[in-house]
């Protein structure tokens, strides 16, 4: 009991995780119907951007939680900023051409952040340093929870509630709501598409990022290919839950984290990157549009 | 009868070359050549799936591993003692035999894999279908890694290197020849109206599920032979060498080349096997410029080079001229 | 009384909260040509789909020739002899006029697959004469000319006659029109008309047309069935749907059927 319970702790941290990539996909896809293959390396570069923020800071040789919240924060408005110009050099001419063409083109960007990467970070991994010095907090029943599991927690949790907060209370939100609904009708009404999708990849590169600083510190070891799989994997977390759909990409996460953990624990590690296959197949088969996802009759 | 001519003409061309270019050709560059042999196949494959059907299959790494490894165990097992009991009959003759038989079984199993995948097609549309394809290559590659008998993560050497020239360019002949016709045919058409309005086609009485399995099962199965050449020619199997990067590689040949365009895919294939070749001396910047040459040609011709045309071969064979496929 | 070539019996077609089409009842014979009318998202191509199979009805089933079709495949429908139109065409974008035609023409073709690969003579003799009724479909709506020109370069008209050609190379027995005048001038509209009683004498259709354009339903329909809301509230000849109350209740502060 005492392991199962431990697992789900796991699972539910590595799974938040996964909901903070997955919900930069599912907010692109549900306004440009793209499957942003670089994502995954947006997350990688959150990772390095920590850790050249954590230089800057010295928030290695002399941790501080503000210093930490600094390498937070610088990391995810760089990564926004590279969102940016992604969107712009690279998406934005394609966005009207056929659907592949556009994918080619994501599949091309992460191919230039990845390789872009091993020519600037280099190949071998580096080391993410300790910027909060680890304790572990007793949960009762044997199960413990570490300090830096705790932030990976409360600042994934934070920032989905802050995402949520901003799509349905403020005014960019609604505009966002608006434009995943219909890019005509939403121009039409006064908001700038252009922006607005910018604004979307800048917002979902920036919770990349935070994932990549957040992973970075329980597992320090960064390498310009470390957003492949989880990459990969958060867009089936973000399938499973119904792309497009926002709590359904957050649940998609942690279904997908805990999964794993219960994979790894109770089957084989090395069967771990197969199940959220397993799981996406069975899943879209009993429900085509996902778990949250509404299936929709085309209009013919 | 004249219709007999083409194919075997293209044998005696085989043969001939087959015997000539190991004599001539610098090993590297023969290598290179083989290699763009077994693209053309996968690209060509995939096109019937993606270009053809307009489907969006981005696990064709997938069932060319299952024809890769199926076909490798094949001979393995029973091919190389089978040609090694044929007495009396030539080695290249004995062991075409049993490289034939690895292949047709390897394309069989992935064909039957490719069923597998494309049952869900008939409830799943676009990104979902992609996402269930990628899904599969992974479990795949997983599968592979973690089965002993077929070397897992070390790796499947000692395969025989069967595969030679007559056979990588005698299959590049039977599948572009197979997809030009396919194009010409009425089931052809039937592939190009779904990929083009499938509420439509499926209206105008076209068996929409029937075709989007057959597109899944004809692409799979050659992925696969595709793989088994890949086997038979390197003599060594490495999961590493079927993740979703190479689905990647192959789904950029079809879409560079033009969705459904044959010739298109045939020449994309050749330019992105050779470009990672010529930048070798530019190492480090090798695939940063691949990646940019891909999204710049994506931006500047996202149609692919070709769109849905085709070359016009035509005069140069001496054939009724080739129409505009679509 | 002979049972009806098509019968409608008691379709609804529910999407979420809303009823396209509600309890409709309706009854076509063998011969007929018959109009489908009503306001703006009255439920008129809710009604075709569901015939068609492109929608299940969630209540209600669809007969022809005395056998159940609602619930069939869509494609399993068009081979059993009904075809149709699209209101907001749906051509094949990439394909050339001949082969949208011969697309359709596709379910009456023997030939195999394994015979289109090799190429036999049987193939190539069966492909021939798919193309050639093909072509007389294109002939036959005037369009023979254009028949290795991309569909979509066809001018507006020219796609909707396209679109008729394509049906009805599918060799129907009732053929479904969805709004082939829109967007036609009065003299592409004159000539339609023509077109479409030609049509049916020569092929002995029985055709269910919805149209916009009174004139046109007024014109050529021996029948005619009007939905509002998804309810049907009338049916009667074109005279009687003139003078129904309910019908220009309907159609207040729209056109008037006139
Ligand atoms: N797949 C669908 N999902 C949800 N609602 C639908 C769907 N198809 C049709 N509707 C709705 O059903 C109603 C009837 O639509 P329909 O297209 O049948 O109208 P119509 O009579 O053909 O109108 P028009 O004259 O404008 O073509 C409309 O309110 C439409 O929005
Ligand atoms: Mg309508």
């Amino acid at each position: 009991m005492t392991e199962f319970l431990q697992q789900l702790v796991n699972g539910v941290t590595w799974g938040s995780v996964y909901a903070l990539i997955a919900l930069g996909y599912t907010m692109v896809y549900g306004i440009l119907r793209l499957i942003n293959f670089a994502h995954g390396d947006v997350y990688m570069l959150g990772a390095f951007m920590g850790l050249y923020a954590s230089r800057w800071f010295h928030a290695g040789e002399d941790p501080s939680p503000i210093k930490a919240l600094l390498v937070l924060l610088t990391s995810m408005i760089l990564c926004a900023l590279i969102g940016m110009v992604i969107e712009r050099l690279a998406y934005k001419p394609v966005r009207k051409s056929p659907r592949l063409s556009a994918l080619i083109t994501a599949i091309g960007v992460s191919l230039l952040l990845e390789n872009g990467g091993v020519l600037i970070f280099g190949a071998s991994p580096r080391f993410f340093p300790q910027i909060v010095a680890q304790k572990n907090i007793e949960l009762g029943m044997g199960v413990v929870l570490s300090n830096q599991q705790l932030i990976v927690l409360v600042v994934s949790f934070g920032l989905m509630l802050a995402l949520r907060w901003l799509v349905l209370f403020t005014k960019v939100g609604k505009a966002m709501q608006a434009v995943s609904h219909n890019h005509m009708a939403a121009s039409l009404m006064g908001i700038s598409v252009d922006r607005i999708i910018t604004f979307t990849f800048m917002i979902g590169s920036a919770l990349a990022a935070a994932a990549g600083v957040l992973v970075a510190l329980q597992s320090p070891k960064i390498e310009p290919y470390m957003g492949i799989l989880p990459g990969l994997k958060a867009f089936v977390a973000a399938v499973l839950g119904g792309i497009g759909n926002i709590p359904g990409a957050v649940v998609g996460g942690l279904v997908m984290g805990i999964a794993e953990v219960l994979v790894t624990g109770y089957i084989s590690p090395s069967y771990r990157d197969a199940i959220a296959f397993v799981m996406l197949i069975v899943i879209l088969l009993v429900k085509p549009a996902g778990l949250f996802g509404k299936a929709v009759t085309e209009k013919v | 009868m004249k219709r007999f001519l083409p194919p075997i003409l293209t044998i005696f061309a085989l043969v001939a070359l087959n015997v000539l270019l190991p004599r001539v050709m610098n090993p590297y560059y023969f290598q290179v050549l083989m290699l763009i042999g077994i693209n053309v196949v996968l690209a060509v494959s995939l096109n019937l799936v993606n270009g053809f059907t307009g489907q969006f299959s981005i696990g064709h790494a997938g069932f060319m591993a299952v024809g890769a490894y199926a076909s490798a165990m094949f001979t393995l097992k029973i091919g190389a003692p089978f040609a090694a009991s044929l007495t009396g009959v030539p080695l290249p003759v004995a062991q075409g035999i049993a490289l034939l038989m690895a292949l047709v079984a390897g394309g069989l199993l992935a064909a039957g894999a490719g069923w597998l995948v494309g049952l869900p097609s008939l409830r799943l549309r676009g990104d979902y279908l992609a996402i269930v394809t990628l899904g599969f290559g992974e479990i795949i590659r997983v599968v592979i890694l973690n089965v002993n008998a077929i070397g897992g993560a070390r790796g499947l050497p000692g395969i025989p290197p069967y595969a030679t020239f007559f056979w990588v360019f005698g299959v590049v002949a039977i599948v572009i020849g197979l997809a030009r016709n396919l194009a010409h045919s009425t089931h052809g058409r039937a592939l190009f109206a779904i990929r083009d309005d499938e509420i439509a086609a499926e209206a105008l009485g076209v068996d929409t599920t029937k075709y989007k399995v057959l597109a899944f099962v004809l692409g799979a199965f050659f992925a696969g032979v595709a793989g088994g050449l890949f086997a038979h020619f390197l003599s060594y199997l490495n999961p590493s060498s079927f993740t979703f990067i190479k689905s990647i590689e192959v789904i950029a040949m079809v879409v560079l080349g033009g969705m459904g365009s044959i010739s298109g895919s045939v020449m994309a294939a050749i330019v992105l096997t050779l470009l990672p070749e010529v930048l070798r001396s530019v190492k480090d910047f090798r695939m940063v410029i691949y990646a940019l040459m891909l999204i710049v040609l994506m931006i500047t011709r996202p149609q692919g080079l070709m769109g849905t045309r085709e070359l016009d071969l035509g005069a140069l064979f001496g054939r009724k001229k080739a129409k505009v496929v679509s | 009384m002979t049972t009806p070539l098509l019968h409608l019996d008691k379709i609804t077609m529910q999407f979420g909260g809303l009823k396209a089409v509600s309890e409709v009842d309706y009854a076509i014979h063998k011969g007929e040509l018959v109009g489908l009318i009503g306001p703006n998202g009255a439920g008129k191509t809710t009604v075709f789909n569901c015939i068609t199979g492109v929608y299940t009805p969630t209540q209600g089933k669809v007969m022809f020739e005395g056998r159940q079709i609602s619930g069939m495949k869509a494609n399993r429908i068009a081979c059993g002899g009904i075809t149709r139109t699209f209101q907001n065409i749906r051509l094949f974008s990439r394909l050339t006029c001949l082969d949208n035609v011969a697309v359709a023409a596709h379910p009456h073709h023997k030939a195999g697959l394994a015979s289109a690969i090799l190429q036999t003579p049987a193939f190539e003799a069966d492909e021939k004469a798919l193309k050639a009724q093909a072509f007389e479909m294109l002939d036959v709506l005037g369009l023979a000319d254009y028949a290795d020109q991309p569909a979509t370069s066809l001018a507006y008209g020219q796609q909707r006659r396209l679109e008729i050609a394509r049906a009805l190379a599918g060799k129907p027995r009732l053929l479904l029109l969805d709004e082939p005048a829109a967007g036609l001038n009065p003299q592409e509209s004159e000539e339609l008309m023509t077109l479409i009683t030609g049509i049916r004498k020569r092929f002995e259709l029985t055709i269910l047309l919805i149209e916009h354009d009174m004139k046109v339903v007024m014109g050529i329909c021996e029948r005619i069935a009007v939905l509002d809301y998804g309810v049907k509230i009338a049916e009667g000849t074109p005279v009687e749907i003139r003078s129904n109350p309910k019908v220009i209740e309907a159609y207040l502060g729209e056109e008037m059927p006139a």
